[in-house]
């Protein structure tokens, strides 16, 4: 997943499951069956997994330009700075 | 989100954390029911009346239990548990509550009904002072919840008196 997706599948999870237990909820009160609320709740959880939690590939259209190989060689890694202090030479 | 992992476990907490409150709005909305139940026990017979090898006094009866707890039902009641109780007074005890009768209503269509038995427990005193007893009867309820608070009330019904003499 690339930034943009990731924040997409986020915010995605959070709306879905919000209003699955919405719909759950009023379902389940208007029509005096609790078992009704919590059926359509566990669906909208299952659904949500199904859509938020996989690698799909809409959650990867803004991807990462990775520098190309070739290109990163002509350009050397910074090296680490040396230590000052030189281990003195034994005589 | 970085991971499979990682949104899994966002997703699972985050909907556990919904379920909690679903749970808790959904016991919050048992307060607006107004319950208006009825009930009324009779004595049809006293079978026998001793005074037990201890020196303790028992009573045996016919009870004729009848109800209408119908409205106490809501979509968040589990189970309806219902018990006739005997209430006196003694010199050695200033009130005793003795379980005579109890029941498990699963479900509105069984919450009006009438039974006719004798007492399923023993109505022993501490003691002999049954004799010309006046007593009430208390028809207490506990409606459980599938989730959330539990709802308990009763109704009295005064005016029960046993026999002067044992049978």
């Amino acid at each position: 997943m690339d930034w943009q997706g990731q924040k997409l599948a986020e915010q995605l999870m959070q709306i879905l499951l919000l209003a699955f237990a919405v719909v759950a909820f009023a379902t389940g009160y208007i029509s005096g069956s609790f078992q009704m609320m919590v059926l359509i709740y566990a669906g909208g959880v299952v659904l949500t997994t199904l859509v938020t939690v996989p690698n799909w590939p809409f959650f990867n259209r803004h991807p990462l330009k990775w520098l190309d190989p070739s290109e990163a060689d002509k350009h050397p890694k910074p090296q680490e700075a040396v230590s000052a202090k030189k281990k003195p030479a034994k005589k | 989100m970085h991971s499979f992992g990682y949104r899994a476990n966002a997703l699972v907490t985050f909907a556990v954390t919904i379920l909690a409150l679903m749970c808790a709005m959904a016991s919050i909305s048992d307060n607006f029911n107004h319950p208006s139940p009825s009930a009324h026990v009779e004595v049809l017979n006293i079978n026998w009346f001793q005074k037990q090898s201890k020196g303790n006094d028992e009573v045996s009866m016919q009870l004729n239990i009848s109800a209408d707890l119908q409205s106490l039902f809501t979509w968040n009641t589990k189970q309806v548990f219902v018990f006739v109780a005997a209430e006196y007074g003694t010199p050695k005890n200033s009130l005793n509550q003795i379980s005579l009768w109890d029941g498990i209503i699963p479900s509105r269509e069984h919450a009006k009904f009438w039974i006719h038995t004798s007492n399923k427990y023993h109505f022993i005193d501490q003691g002999s002072n049954l004799r010309g007893k006046e007593f009430n009867l208390t028809l207490h309820w506990h409606v459980m919840p599938k989730t959330g608070k539990m709802f308990a009330d009763k109704i009295v019904m005064t005016g029960y008196r046993l026999p002067e003499e044992y049978r």
